[in-house]
């Protein structure tokens, strides 16, 4: 993402002012706090919704805020590491049941982003050349990303449902391929019910991005291509993707970032206490805060959830920005 | 150039099986919302036994579904119109000048993706609510509390689109501006703001969607009057009776303004997504 | 050129005024309403069939109540998923209700809170004296040995539910009385092609609330009388076994209901597709289902061996709602006259006759209205055999922590896995060292 302002192509200079103005004093202290001034609302804004509480979330979690505080919550005592320690002792329960929710959400996250990518590109593909229907199946496509997350997750709970749900109705009452109705909501299969709903819902926006990335490959390179003699196949491998990867960079990484910190699908999909398959790192510290009422261990986990990101996120943007400058489109 | 038959009917085969994925769901909430609630409750049927518009009139007298209606539309609606303006400014000033502090506060405000919301649900709202203390300006539990917690959710990701976006808009245009005698927000205004009109659009129906989509600040910040509609659906799962049909009505009354807004901006959307975020 | 500077400029401070102001409903309505004392929030948990048959009933009341003092109640009805929720967030911020419901389950973890009014002599004199309320009711307001954090709203008990129909066509004369009976009937029932009985296997409190009374039946309890979590107790461990083998091992409970957690079960008994049913005051419930009162019978529920009683004879939680005033309320003095209006002889009669529920109101339980045969049972129940739920600080994680491991071993069951002694143990430790340390 960062890398769009670094990789720049033109440097950016600030805006000689007109010949035809002389440049009153005023003028110049206001230009030079232009800038500035812009960016005020939206700094400002951060700082309150994002900073600051940021900030006062890492305080909270060196504090013991358990029930008997969070009525006045600067009196409870400091607790050091001890929210730390509590969250990272994989021998214990605790920090067992995070290891293995950590766990699970990288694993559903990275097939998800996978899956959406593959799914995403290959529509936008397909769809690049106009045939009949084309507008149609894209408007279609695009369904699943514009509704809203609670109504497509409630109508997939609807669809798993044990006893009267469109899945088992499928698989067991018409296919025969299960040898009775599967639970998909609870147990083992709950990691596919959720990973089914998050491509489900998260692939048209892989392919809303590459199919706009698409039409910034200028159509010479195919057309060199094509006198080659290089066939769709070949066109693919050769101009395509590789023409796409900065957009693939960043579509990955907003993806990845995105799958991971989802509250919406799994609460909306599983209550308040998800089945173990399908233990996600959001919802379970959403639980280890709000249902066990205990802030403080909450909050340490989402800091240590925040510095993975950060280095999950940096080491990307290094390891996939070498030779980006080369590759600039 | 014609294709050749494998790539035909790859194309062929797989379209038709994703738009088989996408349109199941899409199915069960028309049909399931035009069912009597006895084909909800019992087994699955693809076919309705007997059509009715019954839940379509229930589903605003079992929940006060109106109510929600209009707060989520105020609150998405202003949240998306403080959004725009000021990723407009903010996106403004960092394509066209070159000021100190301009990487650090593009990655600021890039980094505050990576945030779990999780993380700071509860500062924020005791935040919010010392803020009130303090100032008599109620935030927690009102819509202007929500408003301004959605609008920093798409604001970074509004601004980092814009300033690819305004970056494709000739500078030449503003510089022209300028020489006419206009100042630096005429300029902006008058002649940036109208060529970029595509990738506001973009950012405003991400940003719309953001705000009516979002579940877990909207269950903790609200109470009956601000309500939105993302906690208010969970009314229908009453005591005694999950009423199938009523939720998927609601669920599709819920979906259709943002839906149709997004397929009626598609074009704009994909324009903006072109020409800004993916360059 | 001026002018145009002037309004962008005006237009970024105007969208941050925007943006800072409560859009559109800035006034939050927050509880503690201080600055008139002739106004209360309140909070009320929901009972009835939907939050629209919630705001009917209490409406009137509410209008009464400010006929007679002159107070105006600003009613919500919170929903069960959000209550909790709801009042931590209170509690949190100081910005709750004046006066509220809450789950009595839930009263000692509230209680250490101190969010909520203590209930000493001297408020209870207030609202008519300790000695109007039912003992059991009473016993289930806090932790001992410390002033009750809330008083008795609506009590209710659980009763086995049956089908007299399906009982009669499987030549069942009466209900089970014994969980051995149960199964043996159980059999007939299958051959009829019903299903027996029902559970609310993913519903963490519905667990809760059975596998704590199986524990006592075993002679068990979750908590050391010091209050520290005992989940691995031998006897703890059987109680929860017997629970869930009821679909594990004596299948009759259907597998399908380990994901039921929005009351299914009541459905699938109102419709004739089960037998039996385990649950706490269902008659509104099922009569908003459409069954008509005939149709079923009500018995208390089975206990293992004997008549129900004290002790392992326990066949109930003392179930119910109890109301609380929030210390932070402005109008404490109006919040304890409304807590006076609603556990009022008068109030109690109309509010669990349209509930379904018992008064924990002593004046209150002789109307005929209590002693119906159904009710009847109820009222028995909460009398000599019910029991209170741990009065423990860490009660509410106990729920969650306790009612997840039941849940996760109902999905062990439903995807016909073995549930043994040692399945059962492991995830019963799990869940106790989840416990806080306190």
């Amino acid at each position: 993402m960062t890398t769009t302002t670094t990789a720049r192509k033109e440097p950016v200079r600030p805006i000689s002012p007109g010949a035809a103005r002389v440049p009153r004093r005023t003028g110049r202290i206001r230009r030079a706090s232009l800038p500035y001034l812009l960016l005020l609302p939206a700094l400002v804004l951060e700082l309150l919704v994002h900073l600051v509480p940021m900030v006062i979330g890492i305080v909270m979690s060196f504090k013991e805020l358990t029930q008997f505080y969070i009525r006045d919550w600067g009196s409870a005592p400091w607790s050091g590491l001890g929210n730390y320690r509590l969250s990272v002792d994989f021998d214990a329960p605790v920090g067992e049941a995070l290891l293995h929710s950590f766990l699970v959400t990288v694993g559903f996250t990275l097939l998800s982003v996978v899956l959406c990518w593959l799914i995403g590109t290959a529509a936008a593909v397909f769809m690049q050349d106009t045939f009949r229907g084309r507008g149609l199946l894209r408007a279609l496509f695009l369904v699943p990303y514009a509704l809203p997350v609670y109504a497509a997750v409630i109508t997939w709970v609807f669809m798993f449902q044990h006893d009267n749900g469109l899945v088992n109705h499928v698989l067991h009452d018409q296919l025969h391929l299960t040898d009775k109705p599967s639970f998909w909501l609870i147990g083992d299969n709950s990691f596919y019910a959720l990973l089914t709903v998050s491509v489900w819902k998260g692939w048209p926006f892989a392919f809303l991005i590459v199919t706009a990335g698409l039409q910034n490959i200028p159509g010479e390179l195919y057309e060199a291509a094509a006198l080659d003699g290089a066939g769709v196949w070949q066109q693919l491998r050769r101009i395509t993707l590789p023409s796409l990867r900065p957009v693939n960079q960043v579509l990955v990484l907003v993806l990845f970032l995105w799958t991971f910190n989802d509250f919406n699908t799994p609460y909306v999909l599983f209550g308040k206490s998800a089945p173990e398959p399908a233990d996600l790192v959001s919802v379970h510290i959403y639980q280890a805060s709000f249902v066990t009422w205990n802030f403080g261990t909450g909050s340490a986990m989402s800091v240590l959830l925040l510095l993975f990101l950060l280095v999950v996120t940096g080491g990307y943007l290094l390891l996939t920005s070498r030779g980006r400058r080369t590759t600039d489109v | 150039m014609a294709a050749p038959r494998s790539f035909v009917w790859s194309r062929r085969i797989f379209l038709t099986v994703l738009a088989g994925f996408v349109l199941v769901p899409v199915y069960v909430m028309v049909s399931s919302s035009l069912k009597p609630l006895a084909d909800v409750t019992g087994k699955f049927r693809w076919l309705p036994s007997g059509l009715t518009v019954r839940p379509y009139i229930d589903i605003w007298s079992t929940v006060p579904l109106a109510r929600y209606f209009v707060n989520s539309l105020i609150v998405a609606g202003a949240a998306t119109l403080c959004s725009v303006v000021i990723a407009v400014f903010a996106a403004y000033a960092v394509s066209r000048y070159d000021f100190r502090g301009r990487r650090v506060f593009t990655l600021t405000v890039l980094s505050t993706q990576m945030f779990p919301g999780i993380l700071f649900l509860l500062p924020l709202f005791l935040l919010y609510v010392n803020i009130g203390n303090a100032t008599g300006v109620a935030l927690f539990g009102s819509r202007g509390g929500l408003i301004l917690t959605y609008l920093t959710f798409s604001l970074p990701f509004s601004v980092w689109m814009l300033i690819g976006y305004l970056d494709s808009v000739p500078r030449d245009l503003d510089e022209a501006a300028l020489v006419d005698g206009c100042g630096p927000l005429g300029a902006l205004l008058r002649i940036v703001v109208p060529a970029a009109i595509p990738g506001i659009v973009a950012v405003a129906v991400y940003a719309f969607m953001t705000a009516w989509g979002e579940v877990l600040f909207a269950s903790v910040m609200t109470n009956d009057t601000t309500r939105t509609l993302a906690v208010g659906l969970q009314g229908y799962s009453t005591l005694n009776d999950v009423y199938w049909n009523q939720i998927m009505a609601a669920s599709l009354v819920v979906s259709v303004p943002v839906v149709a807004g997004f397929l009626l901006l598609q074009r704009y959307l994909v324009a903006g997504l072109t020409a800004g975020a993916v360059k | 050129m001026r002018s145009i500077r002037a309004a962008a400029v005006g237009a970024v401070t105007m969208s941050l005024a925007l943006a800072a102001t409560a859009c559109g409903g800035g006034s939050s309505d927050q509880g503690g309403s201080g600055d008139s004392p002739k106004t209360l929030t309140y909070w009320a948990s929901n009972q009835g069939a939907s939050i629209a048959v919630d705001k009917k009933v209490l409406q009137p009341e509410l209008d009464k109540f400010q006929q007679r003092t002159g107070i105006k109640v600003k009613l919500e009805v919170v929903p069960w998923s959000d209550l909790l929720n709801r009042i931590l967030t209170a509690t949190t911020s100081g910005q709750g209700p004046d006066v509220l419901n809450i789950g009595n389950t839930w009263s000692a973890s509230l209680q250490a809170t101190g969010a909520l009014l203590a209930w000493d002599d001297e408020n209870y004199s207030k609202i008519g004296g300790r000695d109007r309320f039912v003992d059991s009711a009473l016993g289930s307001t806090g932790a001992q040995g410390k002033d009750p954090a809330a008083v008795p709203l609506y009590s209710m008990a659980y009763a086995l539910y049956y089908n007299k129909q399906i009982l009669a066509d499987a030549g069942i004369t009466k209900p089970p009385a014994t969980w051995d009976e149960l199964v043996a009937d159980g059999k007939k029932i299958e051959a009829e092609g019903k299903s027996v009985i029902g559970v609310e296997g993913a519903n963490v409190s519905e667990n809760i609330h059975h596998v704590f009374v199986f524990a006592k039946q075993h002679g068990a309890d979750f908590f050391t009388p010091e209050g520290k979590p005992d989940f691995t107790n031998p006897k703890v461990v059987d109680a929860v076994k017997q629970y869930v083998d009821l679909m594990a091992k004596d299948k009759i409970v259907p597998t399908g209901d380990a994901e039921y957690g929005q009351n299914q079960s009541v459905s699938d008994f109102a419709k004739g597709k089960q037998a039996m049913l385990l649950w706490q005051s269902a008659a509104a419930n099922l009569k908003s289902q459409g069954m008509s009162e005939d149709a079923y019978g009500v018995a208390p529920v089975p206990v293992r061996s004997g008549v129900p009683g004290t002790g392992a004879q326990t066949n109930s939680m003392v179930a119910g709602i109890n109301i609380a005033v929030f210390k932070n309320s402005h109008n404490v003095d109006g919040a304890t006259k409304f807590v006076k209006f609603m556990t009022g002889d008068a109030e109690q009669k109309i509010l669990n006759k349209a509930y379904s529920s018992i008064p924990p109101v002593k004046g209150a339980q002789g109307d005929p209205a209590f002693n119906a045969p159904a009710t009847a049972v109820l009222k028995q129940t909460l009398a000599t055999s019910a029991a209170a739920l741990p009065q423990v600080p860490s009660e509410s994680q106990f729920e969650t922590a306790v009612g997840t491991a039941v849940k996760d071993l109902f999905a062990d069951a439903a995807a016909g896995r073995t549930v043994t002694t040692d399945s059962v143990r492991a995830k019963l430790e799990k869940a106790q060292q989840q416990m806080p340390a306190a």
